[in-house]
């Protein structure tokens, strides 16, 4: 009951950023750097979000939204990321990878279960078509209403399951966890960075001379890392 | 187009404001019950029952359960620019255009709604308002900055565009194929990825320093190592997403870390 009451808060953040994705309102409050700065704030730790939230909009930037491309779910996963790593007061060594860790299994899991509920809105409809077809005004708005419904339950239970999991495994990782803290960083900084790099690399391709600019941008923010 | 036939006989290009407001406040959820079946069609049709209310005989009428039953069917589009459709079919619903009209006109304004929104929304206005929102990040901003610029930045450009899609559809009809030649949908994605190029250029290296913490040279050798991996990656990895390459490095690390 305990855990219940106190992951409650979050559940209902994860949910409802998990809608955002897709149902609604689309307003990109699921993006990892809200949802996971919004998730410490609920902790009582926003600089510790926003640290997880740059890392996983980092590795955002790759996965574009398109239609019914599948893609890796960030509102809920940014959320207990977010939540997982402004737990860990102190910022112990280890804890942004056992939490980054949490939030890309999230993200992978609750992707998956957008497929799940796509299929479960198509079955709604198909059992519907005939109402739908006649033009049924309550057929029409109990669909909409009964996806957006079921996206918000989806959302909370990703995230209610995530926590469940990884609130006590991520505490266990840290306390044997045998690299110190820059090292651990600097691998996911790395890893991420790159990803990133590559990210932008595919994703403007097709601007001409976007290359060129991106390598003339990397020029400044390599200035500005080393000057500031 | 007017044809006399329907409930617009004055030609009126543009909706009475609650029914304008209540479709723009539909439009959010259009996605609602995407699903592989009809896509965004049953979106389409929720956001259009304010409108179609106008019809000979109302709510329930057979005009109104006609129409709603047409656009309940398969449709795709960008979620962002399916006000564009749903005011030039509310329009065409509307004007009495017969619906052998508008199923073709349906079927074809579908397509170039779905690529155009891609390019300039997912491919081009997100990432760059969240490259903005992680410079910012990079030069220190606080979590309530950080999140403002990225949600203001953004969201004006979403709010907007999904206002300006509906306005534009109505107003002109079964001609809206004119409103996709707007420069902002045909040339806003070049300019917007250029820009996001370069503004790419100076977050990822500034966000990874502050994420990364510590000395300068240790902070700027480790981008440069990312950096060259990010290339390596881009030009050899194929089909590999990154985040999935990722979590199996990480997974590692973790794995390695506590055994050790």
């Amino acid at each position: 009951m305990n855990i219940l009451l106190d992951v409650l808060p979050i559940v209902m953040l994860g949910a409802f950023l998990g809608m955002d994705v897709v149902t609604f309102p689309q307003a990109m409050i699921s993006r990892p750097i809200v949802a996971a700065t919004a998730a410490g704030a609920f902790i009582g730790n926003a600089p510790a979000g926003l640290m997880m939230g740059a890392l996983l909009e980092l590795l955002a930037l790759e996965m574009l939204p398109f239609g019914a491309s599948r893609y890796p779910e960030w509102g809920s996963a940014s959320v207990v990321g977010g939540a997982l790593y402004a737990s860990a007061w102190g910022d112990p060594a280890g804890a942004l990878v056992a939490s980054l860790l949490a939030a890309l299994l999230t993200a992978m899991i609750s992707g998956w279960s957008m497929v799940r509920l796509r299929r479960l809105n198509a079955r709604r409809a198909s059992m519907l078509k005939r109402e739908l077809d006649a033009g049924s005004v309550d057929a029409v708005t109990g669909l909409q209403l009964f996806g957006l419904t079921a996206d918000f339950v989806r959302g909370a239970i990703v995230t209610f399951g995530a926590m469940l999991v990884f609130k006590p495994l991520t505490p266990a990782i840290i306390s044997a966890w045998t690299f110190d803290t820059r090292d651990s960083r600097a691998v996911v900084v790395a890893i991420v960075a790159a990803v990133a790099a590559s990210a932008i690399w595919k994703i403007f391709h097709s601007v001409p001379k976007a290359r060129i600019v991106f390598v003339s941008g990397l020029v400044i923010g390599a200035v500005l890392v080393v000057t500031r | 187009m007017t044809t006399g036939l329907g409930a617009n006989p004055a030609g009126a290009t543009s909706l009475p404001r609650g029914i304008w407001l209540r479709m723009y406040m539909r439009l959010f959820a259009v996605q609602g019950s995407w699903n592989y079946e009809s896509l965004i069609g049953n979106g389409i049709a929720f956001c259009m029952e304010p409108a179609l209310r106008l019809l000979p005989g109302g709510i329930g009428g057979e005009k109104y359960s006609e129409a709603l039953g047409r656009h309940a069917r398969y449709f795709n589009a960008h979620p962002y620019l399916a006000g564009v459709a749903v005011g030039a079919l509310a329009r065409a619903e509307l004007d009495g255009v017969p619906p052998a009209l508008i199923e073709r006109f349906r079927t074809a304004l579908g397509g170039p709604l779905g690529s155009v929104g891609d390019r300039l929304v997912w491919a081009s206005w997100l990432p760059l308002c969240s490259l903005i929102a992680l410079s910012a990040f990079g030069f220190g901003a606080p979590p309530i900055l950080v999140t403002a610029i990225f949600l203001v930045s953004y969201n004006l450009g979403h709010f907007w565009l999904r206002a300006w899609g509906l306005q534009v559809g109505f107003r002109k009809g079964l001609r809206v194929a004119d409103a996709l030649g707007n420069p902002v949908l045909r040339q806003g994605p070049q300019i917007v990825g250029t820009a996001a190029a370069l503004v790419a250029g100076v977050a990822i290296p500034l966000a990874s320093s502050r994420l990364i913490g510590g000395g300068r040279s240790f902070a700027a050798g480790i981008i440069v190592l990312a950096m060259f991996g990010g290339v390596l990656f881009a030009r050899f990895g194929g089909r590999i997403e990154g985040w999935r390459l990722s979590l199996a490095i990480l997974a590692l690390f973790v794995f390695f870390s506590v055994i050790r």
